[in-house]
């Protein structure tokens, strides 16, 4: 009783327990029902039915319906390709002139837009990597394969790559000093020395393109999220879906509208990185002091000038964390986007992890996290740089940074004309290292996993056997036992004691959405293993950020930590993993622990951080143990700031399990990328996306409920 | 005589989706409480005044009392719902957005309490900042900006950034912000209100320095009675929304018009705040000692002197003439006698 008063909830959460385990051991499995393996959906078979909606048959195996609801969406992902491929092939066909044949063609609206789209990315794409490599397409754009013909020495011919890297560090210090100079320096010619130079340039050509683009319209998409109730209103949901949403489901949609290329890696990297861009935005400039926006009125900024002058600036902080992001994803993408043909790293490292080539996969992992990591310090430096308008500067001082360059120019191009005399029958080390051709280190790497594999082989496997067996083999088996109508219950009876009447309408809406979906089966395992990451992650956070905050040093090295290891891009992660796990679905679920521990960890020190000092020292006065302090007031009061650690880590262990569908796994990620070699694959890929979006977003739901009202109890906000 | 240098007639500020339809029916008669029934919350009712030029005038409430919400009626970062503000003869609120911007660049200059400086602009940067939006040339700006980190005693710390100063620092770095422009009109909210006592203090003795020198035409809204005895030549106390006094520190410590106003004055020590002429008797033909005392001087400034005759007191204005006496008796009944004795 005394407890039920304390927790005047808890007799509706277990109400809610017992009927969900009522409602498991009455419904009881069928005999028929077996987890398909196999894409059986897709076969005709005997003992499936089927219903015809819009013209499209859905084939499905009917059960109780109290066990699994019929998949009445099943028309859903048919009909949203076909929609795609109608607006693409035949909505709005507009005339145009065909110079080369020299008479008005028809063609369809949205295909015009797309391909004028796609030629413009190419062109400024390719343009950056010429400048870089050198190339004839630039000049081709202008002109034409005959005239290139006729004159072969119009076209760019590329920087040596010390140039470039002695350009680099120097930017490096202009930036912010001598440490970042040195290592910016010493990134590049790690890239370059070790073969990477043609791939990683590849790679920053694609990066510098989507980045800023990202940057611009997350950044004009937020400010007008901010002027506009209505715009925000609109934006709102997708920003939802798009922030949960698995990275791989909108490739297949990109390779629709905008074929295969570098091109359309830049415009679904765009979308993938401008929503978190844009909530990043709204939420900083929202957080200006109402002052500091009267004190530029009163400046007599006009709404430009303030924007721009006052209320971007004074919001540098959060803007920042989204320039963050963006470039996060942009890597992140860039391995990814090598599915739809970007090239570049990503390119060989989803060959070399194929073959598993694990150390040549390290190297071109190595290359890319480097990248990212030099790129995000830049970014943060040129944000934070300063003016100096009183220094008495010297013509030289002055200009420094210019000279230096102009100078490392001059060099570069005459000894890389030198070296064209003597190295005259191999290659030109000191323009190119070709790709092949650079210290590798693979060999290495490759031998060490040997090694592994040789001397652990039987502690790992029987590790992996023991994990499977009696872990994640019941664990699945579990999930897939609960019948639909239970798990519904047991979501909308989760969403009604959080948040009322509303939270249990979303979130039942949301997983109805995916019980008739064709996929609920793996939906389950979906969120099997990511309920396994994140229950480990959660453990590992909350120990290793309680651990850290225990002293000043720890903590800041461990966010720095994890920066660094959130800038990695996503795929990374898996490379290690494969190394020591080989293909199995240990190696998914170790990836995703590791990638969701970040956050965890992140949150667990921020959360307690969070405490006011104040706190600390009552505490202290009333004489508590570092224990007592620990459990009786701060992990209290920094509980609600570390669910919402939960939710990001719930978010980044959904992206993981998607992305281990590469090694393989039997959840709907395996589907997406099935669906990337479907040539129907359009609607389904983006459909699977949608579903694992709304597991995320019913957690989201959740938790964010709960939060909220938590933080109005405890009275901070 | 001269225009006023703003003038308020009947500003009414209320907030809520109703507030024009209300006031519209009200009739001029606003009363709180029924707007508040509805959905409406007064923030200024029918403020009328006006302060002329080289004045200051201390608007003095509790938290709430709307003298914040009028201020920003007056520099229209909010638009008053009804009523007309005239800045120099011009009308306020019939100016569009250029007009308004023009005024803000040229005219005026606003302190804030919590200072709402640019966390990423140095020292100097937030002083040139008005002058730059402007459209005055970096190195210009810069130069001039350097000037009032003089006048302001921050020499060595142009290139701090907000976040490096302390209170007292960052509020000299907004009051020199708000100068830049070499406004005529200085609206200061609440600027001492953040700071501890005795830097308190020090800015409002630097405050009235600045003011010394540069003569601007002055709003200052603070909450605190002292200050705006201190700083004000004419005080409006405000409570819910309207003007409850509006007169000079002297009157309204000697006749409060309301009981809330009384409730201020209570504490005040007299001498502190009157002057001789506030206390002195018409010329009479008495015999008048030798010393003599100016009609502005404060009465605890010279009470001892005047203590120490025996006879009236000559009392003289700039000129010297004479134009009233007064017994050192009746300074004691100012300083002793205390709340019974209010006139």
């Amino acid at each position: 009783m005394e407890l039920l008063k304390k927790y005047p909830k808890l007799i509706q959460w277990l109400f809610l327990l017992v009927v969900f385990f009522f409602l498991c051991f009455a419904i009881d499995v069928p005999e028929t029902y077996k987890f398909i393996r196999v894409q059986a959906e897709f076969i005709k078979d005997p003992n499936q039915v089927s219903y015809t909606m819009f013209g499209t048959e859905v084939r499905y195996y009917p059960f109780d319906n109290f066990w699994r609801l019929p998949p009445l969406l099943g028309w859903l992902p048919i009909w949203v390709n076909d929609f795609i491929v109608f607006l693409l092939e035949e909505w709005m066909p507009v005339e145009y002139w065909n110079e080369d044949t020299q008479e008005f063609r028809t063609q369809p609206l949205i295909l015009k837009i797309t391909r004028n789209i796609s030629a413009i990315m190419t062109f400024v794409i390719e343009l950056i990597r010429e400048i870089i490599l050198g190339g004839v397409e630039t000049v081709v754009t202008f002109t034409s394969w005959d005239w290139i013909d006729a004159n072969p020495w119009a076209k760019l011919p590329g920087l040596p790559w010390t140039i470039v890297a002695a350009g680099t560090a120097i930017l490096g210090y202009k930036l912010s000093g001598k440490g970042l100079g040195i290592f910016a320096g010493l990134t590049m010619i790690y890239v370059s020395i070790f073969g990477q130079w043609e791939p990683s340039m590849k790679t920053l050509s694609f990066i510098l393109v989507a980045t800023p683009l990202s940057f611009i319209f997350g950044l004009i998409l937020g400010i007008l999220a901010f002027k506009s109730k209505r715009v925000e209103k609109f934006l709102n949901p997708i920003l939802m879906v798009m922030q949960t949403m698995p990275q791989y489901s909108v490739l297949v949609p990109a390779l629709v509208l905008f074929g295969n290329g570098d091109h359309a890696a830049v415009i679904i990297t765009m979308i993938v990185a401008i929503p978190p861009m844009i909530l990043l935005t709204l939420l900083g400039l929202r957080s200006v002091p109402l002052e500091v926006i009267e004190a530029g009125k009163m400046s007599g900024c006009n709404n430009y000038q303030l924007m721009f002058k006052v209320l971007i600036p004074t919001a540098r902080r959060d803007i920042l964390i989204g320039v963050n992001q963006v470039i996060m994803v942009c890597f992140s993408m860039a391995v990814i986007a090598a599915y739809i043909g970007a090239q570049g790293l990503g390119h060989y490292l989803l060959v070399a992890l194929n073959q598993l080539n694990i150390g040549a996969a390290l190297e071109a992992g190595l290359c890319i996290s480097l990248i990212a990591i030099l790129l995000d310090k830049m970014s943060l430096a040129w944000a934070n740089k300063q003016n100096d308008y009183f220094g008495n500067l010297t013509f030289f001082q002055r200009y420094k940074n210019t000279l230096f360059f102009a100078g490392s120019v001059i060099v570069g191009v005459t000894i890389s004309y030198i070296g064209s005399f003597y190295l005259i029958n191999g290659f030109n080390y000191l323009f190119e290292i070709p790709h092949n051709k650079g210290i590798s280190t693979a060999d290495f790497w490759n031998k060490g996993v040997d090694w592994i594999f040789d001397t652990f082989f039987y502690s790992l496997k029987i590790f992996n056997t023991w994990l499977i067996i009696e872990v994640l083999q019941p664990m699945r088996a579990l999930y897939l036992r609960m019948p639909a109508v239970a798990t519904l219950v047991l979501i909308i009876g989760a969403g009604y004691i959080v948040g009322g009447i509303r939270s249990a309408l979303i979130v039942g809406g949301l997983s109805l959405f995916i019980a008739l979906s064709p996929w609920w089966d793996r939906a389950l395992v979906t969120t099997y293993m990511a309920t396994f990451g994140v229950i480990v992650s959660c453990i590992i956070g909350l120990i290793v950020g309680t651990l850290c905050f225990q002293n000043k040093h720890t903590t800041s090295f461990m966010l720095a930590l994890c920066d660094i290891f959130q800038t990695f891009p996503s795929f990374v992660y898996l490379i290690p993993v494969m190394m020591l796990f080989g293909i199995t679905d240990t190696s998914v679920l170790i990836a995703v622990v590791v990638y969701a521990t970040i956050p965890a960890v992140r949150y667990t020190i921020e959360g307690l951080k969070s405490v006011p000092a104040a706190l600390h020292d009552v505490a202290s006065m009333s004489g508590v143990t570092k224990i007592q302090r620990l459990l009786k007031i701060e992990f209290p009061l920094a509980f609600p700031h570390m669910m919402l650690g939960l939710n990001q880590t719930i978010v980044f262990a959904l992206f993981m399990v998607i992305i281990g569908a590469f090694i393989g796994t039997e959840d709907l990620g395996q589907y997406i990328l099935k669906a990337l070699s479907d040539k129907k694959g359009a609607g389904i890929g983006l459909l699977l996306g949608v579903c694992v979006a709304f597991i995320g977003l019913i957690f989201d739901n959740l938790i964010r409920t709960w939060v909220n009202k938590r933080k109005k109890h405890l009275g901070i906000d | 005589m001269t225009e006023p240098v703003i003038k308020c007639d009947s500003v009414y500020k209320i907030f809520g989706a109703k507030a024009q339809k209300m006031l519209q029916e009200a009739n001029g008669n606003v009363d709180a409480k029924t707007f508040q029934d509805n959905g409406c919350i007064v923030g200024v009712n029918n403020a009328s005044f006006e302060v002329s030029k080289g004045e200051i005038l201390v608007v003095m409430g509790l938290s709430g009392s709307g003298k914040s919400t009028l201020l920003r009626c007056i520099s229209r970062l909010t638009d008053a719902t009804a009523g007309k503000i005239f800045i120099e003869g011009q009308d306020l609120l019939s100016l569009n957005n250029k007009q308004l911007i023009n005024l803000r660049r040229n005219k005026m200059g606003m302190v804030f309490q919590s200072f709402a400086l640019l966390p990423h602009k140095t020292v100097v940067e937030n002083i040139a900042f008005p002058l730059q939006i402007k459209g005055i040339k970096t190195q210009e700006t810069i130069n001039k900006a350097m000037d009032m980190v003089k006048l302001v005693g921050l020499d060595g710390r142009e290139n701090y950034f907000p976040r490096e100063l302390s209170g007292g620092q960052q509020q000299r770095v907004g009051i020199a912000r708000s100068l830049a422009v070499e406004p005529d009109i200085w609206f200061l909210d609440e600027p001492f209100s953040a700071l501890d006592p005795l830097i308190r203090k020090e800015m409002q003795d630097e405050f009235l320095r600045l003011q010394e020198k540069l003569k601007k035409t002055i709003m200052f809204i603070t909450h605190d009675f002292d200050e705006a005895l201190k700083l004000a030549d004419r005080i409006a106390i405000m409570k819910d929304g309207i003007i409850e006094q509006l007169d000079t520190p002297a009157n309204i410590v000697l006749n409060p018009a309301t009981d809330y106003v009384r409730r201020f004055t209570e504490e005040v020590p007299r001498e502190k705040v009157l002057k001789i002429e506030d206390v002195m008797d018409k010329i009479s033909n008495e015999n008048l000692s030798d010393f003599k005392v100016s009609k502005n001087s404060i009465i605890g400034h010279v009470a001892k002197k005047i203590l120490s005759q025996e006879k009236n007191v000559a009392v003289v204005d700039i000129n010297n003439k004479i134009v009233g006496t007064v017994h050192p008796s009746k300074i004691i009944n100012t300083v002793f006698g205390g709340k019974r004795n209010n006139n």
